[in-house]
């Protein structure tokens, strides 16, 4: 059973002040949602989870089965289970798809970054279920990836990772209603095999398909509604600007 | 090529930084050291000490005369620094050219093992000189070969056994035509001599390992490659030397030939430590349908000079000339190419891919040049620069002399580097910052390392790896 806890955290990027106390909590099995309006600051904290050396914690923490992440290097994060897609392509066009599948993949199995690995093979099955051509293996990492592609990727890297709390930030946005279906097919299967899920997302659409049992509206840097799906429905409904003015936060 | 980078690890000996594979020098026994002023004395003396031909010894005396007249090019960089009087420009170690592995002398011998050459010979190879210095120590060349009547041999012998063959190609593809190209044919000793009769095609390549292991000395090779008609052989040079008190000078000199239809590779594994200045003269004849490839792989040394060029002489004929170049600290590197096309339908693809790094420089200066006539001749040349950080720079230098109307030359650069945000990526699916680092170097040049035989491919990989997952910030 993991348990990955944000505690009151506070970020600055560039000395400026981006999450101003943020807490929540993912457990094995469990899918969360994380909504807000754009620049509210959902990948800030995503990419502070991840370990980015950019992402500065002021204040708070964030801990994973118990033990705080704070001195843990990105890839010791990774090694520890935890799992964070990115919201817009990173071009690596040196390094090829599948060279980096295949070292993740002897990453997560503690092989050499080279070895060869079997598992390749079932990379090709699970990119054909998400409806990724099988030419972006051969291409660089991100390299004239469309945004629909990078998204299937990430998801993909997910499923192959398989790691105790997967973190996906829009895994939706970009992709039409088959890719949102197929995304939101193999993000359940990957809930039904333990992994705790953190998606972010901009549509209620993804979120019928994934029911997740907690939706947290995040503004400003704060996380400022918290609930079931009935937050879904209203943010859906009303927008977050008259949700916010309703609640009396903006 | 992902699965080599692991294998390669026992293959050669973990150390800081590539170029400090064989560690400091350690001191060898000569039996003949030539130093000083460059006279008409010292040419008669190495002459006379090779007990060679009379052709031979005026060819040299000639291009003593051409030294001495050409001017000192300007456009070299670093080179002011060696005094040539100060250098010993003939340097034979205590040692017959052995045959075995083990009639070396130990200290020579341990250069070798530690740079994987036993394993490798008998890997990968048909054939397999060593020099030290100035002359080839070890030599083996596989019967099967002979049989079929390709010579390899050191230079020294095929001048006497084979004068005609020789003479037809030596200083013939590459003359004289700048003062160090003089200086080497004055003084040229060692390298090896490669004939591949009609229509034989050598599956596996030949290689000549060069070893400079001496501070002050000028190492000066002469090499020829000669595929004749519809016949095929890769060559592949390899450097290496330890790390010395001063500094030495390589001025090497490789010549191909490709006959009508034959198809000529040369490939170089250049990976001299940080103190040797490292000029080359490198040039191959493509006649008619025949298709010559270079790959040099420019990784050591303080500073380089290299520009492998063909000659495309006959209709159709076709080249690829690939380079990597690494400067990583404060070098200077050229890897260039040329490419002349004095027939039509000739081709010419030029991919040059270089790595700065913590002052480094990189230089691609290359030159494509289309005769009129020469028509539908089509060339393409594709630089990409891979910069570590602000320090470093590449400087691309392309040149073109097109005289051809139906001829088409296009140009291709790209730059890019290795941003927080690439590594923060890689980092995020498990890689730590050096692996990540290696596994962009890598990619990026692995579009021209995947075409090298396997072993080869893993050492120019392994030296990559080492020369720069160790860098500092990256930004
Ligand atoms: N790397 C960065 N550099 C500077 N400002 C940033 C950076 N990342 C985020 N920000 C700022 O932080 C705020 C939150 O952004 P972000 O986390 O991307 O929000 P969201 O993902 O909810 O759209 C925005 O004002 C944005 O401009
Ligand atoms: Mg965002």
């Amino acid at each position: 059973m993991a348990v990955l806890e944000v505690r009151n955290l506070h970020v600055a990027v560039d000395g400026k002040r981006i999450l101003k106390g943020v807490s929540l909590t993912v457990k094995s099995g469990e899918i969360v949602a994380l909504m807000g309006p754009n620049g509210s600051g959902k990948s800030t904290l995503f990419q502070t989870i991840a370990g980015n050396p950019r992402y500065q914690v002021v204040e708070g923490d964030v801990l994973l089965d118990g033990a705080s992440l704070k001195d843990a290097a990105p890839e010791e994060r990774f090694a520890k289970g935890l799992f964070v897609g990115f919201q817009s392509p990173v071009a690596i066009p040196e390094v090829r798809f599948a060279f980096l599948i295949q070292a993740m993949l002897n990453k997560r199995s503690g092989k050499k970054l080279g070895d060869a690995n079997p598992k390749i093979a079932e990379a090709f099955k699970i990119a054909g279920e998400l409806g990724l051509k099988q030419d972006v293996f051969n291409r660089g990492v991100g390299a004239g990836f469309s945004g629909g592609e990078f998204k299937r990727a990430e998801v993909l890297l997910a499923l192959l990772a398989k790691p105790s709390i997967a973190i996906l930030d829009e895994p939706d946005s970009g992709l039409d209603i088959d890719g949102m279906a197929a995304i939101s097919k193999a993000l359940l299967r990957l809930a039904e095999g333990g992994a705790g899920i953190l998606l972010s997302t901009h549509y209620a659409r993804i979120l019928k398909f994934l029911e997740p049992s907690k939706v947290y509206v995040m503004y400003d840097g704060r996380l400022v509604l918290e609930g079931g799906p009935e937050i879904v429905k209203k943010v859906e409904e009303a927008g977050y600007e008259r949700l916010f003015k309703e609640a009396g936060i903006a | 090529m992902e699965k080599e980078l692991a294998d390669v690890r026992g293959m050669i000996i973990e150390s800081e930084r590539a170029s400090e594979l064989l560690g400091a020098a350690k001191p060898v026994p000569y039996a003949v050291e030539l130093k000083g002023r460059i006279t008409r004395d010292m040419i008669e003396e190495i002459s006379k000490l090779k007990g060679e031909p009379d052709w031979m010894r005026r060819l040299r005396l000639r291009m003593l005369e051409l030294f001495e007249k050409l001017p000192m090019p300007k456009w070299v960089r670093g080179v002011g620094e060696i005094d040539l009087e100060t250098l010993v420009h003939y340097a034979k170690p205590q040692t017959q050219t052995a045959r075995s592995w083990d009639e070396l002398p130990k200290e020579i011998r341990e250069y070798y093992e530690k740079l994987g050459l036993p394993e490798m010979e008998a890997k990968a190879l048909l054939g397999l000189a060593t020099q030290f210095d100035s002359e080839i120590v070890y030599f083996n060349f596989k019967r099967k070969l002979e049989e079929k009547g390709v010579v390899m041999l050191p230079m020294e012998e095929a001048v006497k056994k084979y004068p005609d063959l020789v003479k037809q190609y030596f200083m013939r593809v590459f003359p004289a035509e700048h003062k160090f190209a003089a200086l080497h044919g004055a003084l040229w000793s060692g390298g090896t001599f490669i004939y591949v009769p009609p229509g034989v095609r050598i599956e596996q390549p030949l290689e000549t390992f060069f070893l400079i292991g001496g501070s002050m000395e000028s190492q000066m090779e002469h090499s020829i490659v000669v595929a004749d008609k519809g016949a095929q052989v890769h060559w592949i040079e390899g450097c290496s030397a330890p790390r010395l008190l001063k500094y030495s000078f390589h001025n090497g000199m490789v010549e191909g030939y490709a006959h009508e239809g034959a198809d000529l590779k040369i490939t170089t594994v250049q990976n001299w430590s940080r103190d040797i200045i490292n000029f080359n003269n490198k040039r191959a004849v493509a006649e008619a349908r025949a298709h010559v490839q270079w790959v040099e792989g420019s990784i050591g040394s303080k500073t380089t000079y290299t520009f492998p060029s063909t000659i495309l002489k006959g209709e159709g004929a076709s080249t690829e000339i690939y380079g990597i170049t690494a400067a990583n600290g404060g070098l200077w590197k050229e890897n260039g190419a040329k490419v002349w096309h004095l027939a039509p339908d000739t081709k010419s693809r030029i991919v040059n891919k270089s790595i700065s790094a913590n002052g480094g420089t990189s230089v691609y200066r290359g030159m494509v040049y289309v005769a009129k006539g020469a028509k539908y001749a089509r060339s393409h040349v594709q630089c990409d620069a891979l910069v570590l950080d602000g320090d470093s720079a590449n400087i691309t230098i392309p040149h073109d002399q097109v005289f051809e109307e139906t001829a088409v030359v296009t140009h291709e650069a790209t730059a890019s580097r290795i941003s927080e945000e690439k590594l923060m990526y890689l980092r995020a699916r498990g890689l730590t910052e050096d692996e990540a680092k290696a596994s962009v170097v890598l990619g990026f040049v692995s579009d021209i390392v995947k075409d090298l035989p396997f072993e080869y491919a893993v050492v120019l990989q392994r030296v990559l790896e080492l020369e720069f997952s160790k860098l500092g910030r990256v930004g």
